[in-house]
């Protein structure tokens, strides 16, 4: 068996979102490089809580890399230093003994902190809400091939769906926009025929919608899709762009 | 018109209006340099182009309006930007890092652009709002840049430019929503190399001029 790492953490305490929060100081020792970041953060909550202290307060779910609940910023970088990967996939060994890591929620107006490491993302709902979805009428399942669609076409589609909705894109641009997440959402619909019949409506109330929240406002830094862990293109957000001003220039919608 | 503000007073619609009145001032330093490049043809040249350009008469009181009116809105739209994107994120990170996605210019732009306005209130100054009555334009020009003060702010102020080009002229593109495949790697590349046009071609001008002097 390898032997363990030993690595000291500084992690955001904030007991509730009025507080003022701060970092503190942690061990985290003898711990396997076969873990992933999360099971390094169970291993030193087993010890706060043994200890009678406030664990660390973190989100995650599926621990797979496909939910999008898990994420906190670790030495200034979403989901840690690993390109096109979750916290929750991230494993120690691309830690080293001695290193200093620190751990940050992500830090945006519009995803509050709840606790510790824990923001509300909410927001992401709210826009989604907004119109990230088609109406189809219920009955029986239409044939398949009904409507063509261009394998390549759908693989783009599928590239933009691929989005989990973490919020690494809001947490990683320097002005906490959410456009690669909105540029997402409105793409893999705008793609398929089937999202046509609403695009304009959805593309001008889920702009809104994400202005609404408070996001900032994108100016192409290109931090987003670098710091994806589903390596989402800003192809999405230009196809936002597109079908945004198609809506609002060109389209009867209001 | 409630419709038009609609859509051009959200986040996207602000990007629009940086982007379409940024490629315009790219357009508008292109046919700049080419003017005054003539100087390096010598001080008929450059003067003889001067009386061309002015004898267009009122379309370029026309143009010095437009330029106003969409100077307005470049610097008051991004100032605005500004202002939200700080408000965006009112706790700041303990540690930055970037992802690799930043570049000089774009991590600069509000700061480069600033700078950029205050040397075209200089610039207009020193070369617009003067008595021209009893000297021609090379005159003033290279009484100008034979103060070695002047050549240095001039030639800092281009690589500012630059700098602020190089981000600029390609994150328009995105912002208009034309990301190719295809074209985007070139825009960028393009972006990089009328940056440095920019920058080679305004920046010598002063040195240039104050050595014939």
């Amino acid at each position: 068996m390898n032997q363990g790492i030993d690595i000291t953490l500084k992690v955001w305490r904030q007991k509730g979102p009025g507080d003022k929060g701060g970092f503190e100081a942690y061990h985290a020792g003898n711990i396997s490089t076969d873990m992933s970041f999360l099971e390094m953060i169970d291993v030193v909550n087993e010890q706060l809580t043994r200890d009678g202290k406030d664990p660390i307060a973190f989100d995650h779910d599926c621990r797979e890399g496909i939910c999008g609940m898990c994420g906190a910023v670790v030495n200034g970088r979403p989901h840690g230093p690993e390109k096109g990967t979750t916290l929750c996939q991230l494993h120690m060994r691309h830690f080293s003994s001695g290193d200093t890591l620190v751990i940050e929620p992500w830090r945006a107006r519009a995803f509050p902190v709840i606790k510790d490491l824990v923001v509300d993302r909410s927001g992401f709902d709210q826009i989604i809400i907004a119109g990230g979805y088609i109406s189809v009428n219920t009955g029986g399942a239409p044939d398949a091939n009904a409507i063509p669609v261009a394998q390549e076409v759908a693989e783009r589609a599928m590239d933009a769906a691929a989005c989990i909705g973490c919020g690494a894109c809001v947490a990683a641009c320097p002005n906490a926009s959410a456009m690669l997440f909105v540029g997402a959402k409105i793409s893999q619909l705008a793609l398929l025929p089937h999202g046509r019949p609403e695009a304009a409506r959805r593309a001008l109330a889920m702009v809104r919608k994400m202005d609404a929240l408070c996001f900032g406002n994108c100016s192409n830094e290109r931090e987003c899709e670098a710091e994806c862990p589903k390596e989402i293109s800003i192809a999405n957000i230009a196809r936002m762009n597109r079908e945004f001003f198609k809506a609002g220039l060109f389209s009867a919608t209001r | 018109m409630n419709w038009l503000t609609g859509t051009l007073w959200t986040s996207v619609g602000k990007k629009l209006l940086m982007a379409v009145t940024g490629l315009c001032f790219c357009i508008f330093l292109t046919l700049h340099l080419a003017g005054n490049l003539t100087l390096y043809a010598g001080k008929d040249a450059f003067d003889s182009y001067a009386a061309h350009l002015h004898a267009l008469g009122p379309l370029v009181t026309v143009f010095e309006w437009g330029l106003l009116t969409f100077a307005l809105i470049h610097v008051g739209t991004g100032l605005l930007l500004f202002y939200q994107n700080f408000r965006a994120r009112p706790s700041r990170y303990a540690v930055n890092t970037a992802g690799g996605g930043r570049t000089l210019g774009s991590r600069t732009m509000p700061y480069t652009g600033v700078i950029l306005v205050l040397f075209v209130i200089m610039h207009l100054l020193n070369f617009h709002f003067v008595d021209k009555t009893h000297t021609s334009i090379y005159q003033i020009v290279s009484s100008a840049f034979s103060k070695p003060g002047y050549v240095a702010v001039y030639m800092l102020a281009m690589v500012v430019a630059a700098v602020h080009v190089s981000h600029g002229f390609w994150s328009a593109f995105q912002t208009l929503g034309a990301n190719h495949p295809k074209y985007t790697p070139f825009l960028r590349g393009l972006s990089l190399v009328f940056s440095v046009v920019v920058g080679i071609g305004f920046g010598f001008i002063p040195i240039y001029v104050s050595l014939l002097t």
